[in-house]
């Protein structure tokens, strides 16, 4: 019971620090984040008032970071849009019409699902252009598998409950009872899901920026300083470090969020907590 | 019957993949032979590859044509180098391949005694230790842990080359050369198959066979080792199965950190070569190796657990 909400406390907490941190970045930052100074170059943790030090350019990493949370958040909630705004339907549609139109949502939905997001903005991006917004795409696309799934899964069971018959009887379509009867039903299993993908997603956007085919200068992003560090990795170490703990501790906060709305929303796993 | 269905739906699931990829490399906006040449290219050198290409065809014909190429093994020729893309992609997986199953190993090797001593201190302190480390493993990207990897072990003591590979002339090199991709790679799968593997465990510990077992006078980790493990090893070998996929995947991020010429890499540049025909080969081949992964967890499945074909 203590673990349980600990977990929800922890998530919570790091994820508000870092939603506030995302917030407050767009209109404070300690030193202005593009600013390139060349005598200030990979200065060291807390010189000159550089709290986590500077990088290659000269740039101040903390205020590098702060930023950067802006694009891991926009990535992440654009992307989790996409697929929980396709993927819900979807699953809804093959829980409540069954038959072939179930077969067809749900293979349809394998094949996808063998696409991991990389190999999806890859294509993306050979076709159009590398950006934040093909990276968001092709992640969003990657997970509206998940999302339809789990919805399916979830929706299947409500579908053959009684007051779900009752409403059918009463002459509702299916559109009408899936929104006003299924959804509000599993939406504790869907928010639980959303919490896992954001964590997922934010990886991912990292994973692409990192090959530089995500985000583009001058958009700041956790995973573009690692591209950056990788090429100092000799000469200055740390500069991996900051930015890959921040990208560690957001997807630790999402995760732990997950974990702790499950077992506060579905009690009866609290018998058998993995 | 179950083999030949789930076998046509993985022919169907290949079909409908390479549609995928073809529609992505011709439906999105834009000319691919424009792509290929730059926004330099005259107007004429764009027509003449796009005749070369065949693209001045109508896309479906395009498609069945590549498709029927597919079939056959001749995925075209590389734009860049002129080399045929099957035997480039041949090449490069002489380097995926064995990263993805050397990073397998050393899952294997982390997560199945951490998850078997977690379950066998359910609810203790060791158990709490390794949910908490697991937990931690999760939130790392693997490329990250690749850069923390280069530059304590590699960089600093040189007890492993930081980038590049030596080639399979020798194997102990090559080997070695893998060691911190892989590494990097199963520290991430790892913290997840422990998960996998612990709850495995437990649930298969509140079976009634291990009650009688127990009943029969078998001490806890005896009723674990002698029939716990066993019975716990058919979900998380599925788990193993499926996460090769992501593993595959990994590769892709991971050969990008320490400079290996395998598929991913080989992806990369295409792009950045605009060599559209390359990573449309590519990414069919990926996706292609997945969904046959996927085929063989399911048939290893069912033959494991006959009661699966009655689902």
């Amino acid at each position: 019971m203590r673990w349980r909400r600990l977990n929800l406390a922890i998530g919570a907490g790091i994820v508000l620090v870092v939603v506030v941190t995302a917030l407050v970045s767009f209109a404070w930052t300690p030193f202005d984040p593009e600013r390139i100074s060349s005598t200030e170059r990979l200065l060291g943790v807390g010189v000159d008032g550089h709290l986590l030090g500077t990088d290659q350019f000269g740039r101040d990493v903390a205020s590098q970071i702060m930023v950067g949370s802006q694009t891991a958040l926009f990535v992440g909630i654009l992307a989790v849009g996409i697929a929980v705004l396709v993927g819900i339907p979807l699953g809804g549609l093959a829980a409540a019409r069954r038959g072939w139109t179930e077969d067809a949502v749900m293979r349809t939905a394998d094949v996808i699902y063998a696409f991991p997001p990389v190999l999806l903005a890859i294509l993306l991006v050979a076709a159009v252009s590398p950006g934040v917004g093909p990276a968001m795409v092709a992640i969003g696309i990657a997970y509206i598998p998940i999302v339809a799934r789990v919805t399916r899964g979830a929706a299947l069971s409500i579908f053959e409950l009684d007051y779900v018959a009752a409403a059918r009887t009463y002459g509702r379509g299916k559109t009408f009872i899936f929104v006003r009867h299924v959804l509000p039903n599993i939406a504790s299993v869907l928010i639980v899901q959303v919490t896992v993908l954001f964590a997922l997603a934010i990886l991912a956007e990292a994973a692409l920026s990192f090959l530089g085919i995500g985000a583009q200068p001058p958009r700041p992003s956790w995973g573009r300083s690692l591209r950056d560090a990788q090429t100092f990795i000799a000469l200055s170490p740390r500069l991996a470090v900051w930015p890959g703990l921040a990208i560690a501790f957001t997807v630790l906060g999402f995760n732990m969020l997950g974990d702790g709305l499950r077992d506060a929303l579905d009690p009866r796993l609290e018998v058998r907590r993995l | 019957m179950y083999v030949v269905r789930r076998v046509g739906v993985f022919l169907f699931s290949v079909l409908v993949a390479s549609a995928l990829v073809f529609s992505v490399m011709s439906i999105l906006p834009g000319d691919p032979a424009q792509v290929m040449l730059g926004t330099q290219a005259t107007p004429e050198s764009v027509a003449a590859l796009r005749i070369e290409l065949g693209l001045d065809r109508p896309i479906p014909v395009q498609y069945v044509d590549w498709l029927a190429g597919v079939v056959t093994g001749d995925l075209g020729v590389s734009i860049f180098s002129g080399q045929e893309i099957a035997s480039q992609i041949g090449s490069r997986l002489r380097i995926t391949i064995p990263l993805a199953l050397m990073a397998m190993t050393m899952t294997m090797i982390l997560a199945f005694p951490a998850g078997v001593y977690a379950a066998a201190r359910h609810r203790r302190l060791g158990d709490t230790v390794v949910s908490v480390i697991s937990q931690i493993g999760l939130a790392i990207p693997a490329f990250w842990a690749g850069l923390i990897l280069v530059s304590m072990f590699a960089v600093g003591r040189g007890w492993f080359p930081a980038n590049g590979f030596p080639g399979w002339g020798s194997v102990t090199a090559g080997l070695r050369a893998l060691f911190l991709p892989a590494l990097s790679l199963a520290i991430v799968q790892g913290a997840i198959i422990t998960r996998y593997v612990r709850s495995a465990v437990l649930d298969t510990m509140r079976e009634d066979y291990i009650r009688t077992a127990r009943s029969k006078g078998l001490t806890r980790s005896a009723a674990l080792w002698r029939h716990g493990l066993r019975n716990a090893a058919i979900p998380v070998l599925t788990i193993l199965g499926l996460q090769f996929a992501a593993l595959l995947a990994g590769t892709v991020v991971i050969e990008s950190v320490f400079v290996l010429p395998g598929l991913g890499s080989m992806l990369l540049q295409a792009i950045t070569r605009r060599d559209l025909l390359l990573v449309q080969g590519g990414a069919f081949v990926i996706v292609a190796i997945i969904l046959t992964i996927n085929l063989l967890v399911d048939l290893t499945y069912r033959f494991i657990d006959p009661r699966v074909a009655h689902r």
